[in-house]
């Protein structure tokens, strides 16, 4: 699904031109929280690219890392207590973690944007939410308070809110959920952002509401061809609207495919613990298989590979060496010593 | 709106009533002759004493006399001091002092108090927020006498930086500049560490992390949407003490010699003169029950959340 097309955006004096449709490239990251209890490691050495009009969904449990670079990607980590001790972010070839902080700020909205997984506490309680939808153009683009309501009010249009006319200054607590992640679905593309990432979109939403808001997101990422960044711990909500997987554990990268594949036939066993534990309407009345144990503690990652205490297919290689993160079928990366073995499983 | 700022007025008057003759029984309960004195060394003569006591009603039954009052009252009368001087007259020349005293210490801990508040949160664990904490805590700590003798003694005995007291007549901005200070400073104490406590809450909210990612400014994402909110109770906490100081400061009144309500009635209390008390407070007690709607209604405008409906 990706798209050749190249389009040259400028901020200010600034240029972006993604080479070969390359959006974002993260290279070799780690994040590190230095707090009172010691260090811990919530990124340890993660890659990936994101292309024009490609979804990438990162898949994980909660701890794995996945909303750590979502806000180093943004830049919104807290630092401190986060430190960036190595790594690299390109954005259209440019390194956003050695930009100057102004120019950088300058690419949040135009560029690179996010929207968050409870729009009720990420939206502003004390401030109509037309008014925080112009913000965006009143900010970056200097647009006078009217002209820029008028854009907050096409763009709720566009992001289904019925009556958006009418509803342009009432509160987000006057929304209800659903609503409420659409206006910030609005914040989020108002300038026409090249990269978008979701940080769980739909998790706080019921399932009905979830399906739709996956649908918009679909829908605005193929009109506008944007590079979607989708966070998610829900691999049903992956399965329609991503083109590749990346799924980490303990802040590792451990498995990388198509989304077709890597449905198919896992390479990591943890990728195939999370594809045994969604139920299934033809398994009725049968335990629901879980991977036992809990992710490692982040400040005493195991030696060897992080998943082996609690993977069962561990052998004593897992336990001694980290397997590094290979390709072990065309077009599929896994960090598992048995990778093979695991495919054809 | 409407129905609820009717309502709310509508409520005023039991508490309004109930207030009054709280304080009517306690006057009423106070021991003591108001004629004591009255006559110079002798006791009055008997004829004087009848209508005195005719005048003032002081042989009812207090729900009586309370009745009369209230009666009075509704009519616009606050009734004479014993000395045959009218309450609404010597309120009409005090409360001035009192309100202008009131606005100039709100000023002062509103804009130093928040300006502390901002600063101290937005680089919590600081040289200047352990400056701020310290000095704030000595201020709540020491009571208000002390400060105002000490601000007295050196600020306008000793150094000559502000006027010592207030003069007869006029209470001037100029002499009630240290009084107002004296008096904000216990807020001002309190309402910096509002703003930083909240300031420093709501910095590490979700919908400032969004302000961040949406490009604004740092300034912009602190200065109006942190600080937006933490500013709700900060507000509410300056209403009512708005509404607290304009019921007169004793203390600080009368260190300074300023005459306000609250020397009034003081005073008052002592000589026994129930009219001056009742009226007094009657007064205060409005005023603080209007200042209490403002607050709320403002509150509904600062917070959205808040219906009033």
């Amino acid at each position: 699904m990706t798209t050749q097309s190249t389009k040259t955006r400028s901020q200010g004096e600034f240029t972006y031109t993604p080479e070969d449709g390359r959006l974002l490239e993260v290279e070799d990251l780690y994040v590190e929280f230095h707090t009172a209890d010691g260090v811990a490691t919530a990124i340890n050495g993660v890659s990936f690219e994101l292309n024009q009009g490609e979804s990438l969904a990162i898949l994980g449990e909660s701890g794995s890392g996945k909303s750590v670079t979502a806000q180093a990607i943004m830049g919104i980590l807290d630092m401190p207590p986060a430190v960036i001790p190595q790594g690299h972010i390109r954005y259209c070839g440019q390194d956003l973690l050695t930009m100057d902080p102004e120019q950088r700020r300058k690419t949040r909205g135009p560029e690179v944007s996010m929207i968050f997984q409870d729009a009720l506490s990420a939206l502003n309680p004390v401030f109509p939410v037309g008014w925080q939808i112009a913000e965006m153009f009143r900010t970056h683009r200097g647009m006078n308070k009217s002209d820029a309501l008028e854009q907050a009010v096409r763009l709720m249009e566009r992001v289904q809110i019925p009556g958006a006319r009418d509803r342009v200054k009432a509160y987000p607590h006057q929304f209800s959920g659903g609503m409420r992640q659409r206006i910030m679905i609005a914040v989020a593309i108002a300038l026409d952002p090249a990269v978008l990432i979701a940080d769980e979109p739909t998790t706080a939403l019921d399932v009905t509401v979830q399906a739709q808001i996956m649908a918009l997101l679909e829908e605005l990422q193929e009109e506008r061809q944007m590079g979607l960044i989708l966070i998610t711990h829900d691999l049903g909500v992956v399965a329609d609207v991503a083109d590749r997987i990346a799924v980490m554990y303990a802040g590792r990268l451990v498995e990388k495919a198509e989304v077709t594949d890597l449905y198919a036939n896992p390479a990591h066993p943890y990728t195939r613990g999370l594809l045994e534990s969604i139920p299934r309407l033809d398994q009725k009345g049968q335990t629901l298989a879980a991977i036992g144990g809990l992710p490692p503690n982040l400040m005493r990652i195991p030696p060897g590979c992080p998943f082996n205490p609690r993977c069962r297919m561990a052998q004593d290689v897992c336990r001694t060496d980290l397997p590094p993160l290979r390709e072990v079928a065309p077009g599929r990366l896994s960090a598992c010593h048995f990778a093979e073995e695991v495919i054809d499983a | 709106m409407g129905t609820y700022i009717l309502r709310r007025v509508l409520q005023m008057i039991p508490v309004l009533l109930g207030a009054t003759f709280l304080i009517f029984a306690m006057v009423f309960a106070l021991p003591g002759d108001p004629l004591a004195g009255k006559c110079g060394e002798r006791p009055c003569p008997a004829a004087y004493a009848a209508a005195f006591e005719e005048k003032y009603n002081l042989n009812d039954p207090l729900p009586i006399q309370y009745g009369k009052y209230i009666g009075n009252l509704a009519q616009g009368d606050f009734g004479e001091t014993y000395n045959g001087i009218k309450v609404s007259e010597q309120l009409k020349e005090r409360y001035p002092v009192t309100a202008k005293l009131a606005l100039m210490a709100i000023l002062i801990e509103t804009i130093i108090g928040i300006i502390a508040g901002v600063l101290t949160g937005i680089r919590k664990g600081g040289f200047l927020d352990n400056l701020v904490l310290v000095s704030t805590l000595v201020v709540i700590s020491i009571p208000i006498f002390v400060i105002g003798g000490l601000a007295q003694y050196f600020l306008g005995v000793k150094w000559g930086l502000f006027p010592v007291t207030v003069t007869s007549g006029e209470a001037t901005v100029y002499q009630l500049l240290l009084p107002a200070i004296v008096l904000g400073s216990l807020s001002v104490a309190y309402v910096a560490r509002l703003t930083r406590t909240n300031l420093v809450e709501n910095l590490r909210s979700d919908y400032v992390r969004t302000a961040i990612a949406k490009g604004l400014t740092k300034r912009r994402a602190i200065g109006l949407h942190a600080l937006r909110n933490s500013l709700i109770p900060v507000i509410t906490f300056i209403g009512f003490d708005f509404g607290a100081l304009l019921g007169g400061a004793i203390v600080t009144e009368s260190i300074f010699n300023i005459p306000g309500v609250g020397g009034y009635i003081f005073r008052s209390i002592r000589s026994r003169d129930g009219a001056s008390v009742v009226g007094a407070v009657t007064v205060l007690v409005l005023v603080y029950l209007v200042v209490n709607l403002i607050v709320d209604l403002l509150y509904g405008l600062l917070d959205p959340r808040i219906s009033h409906d």
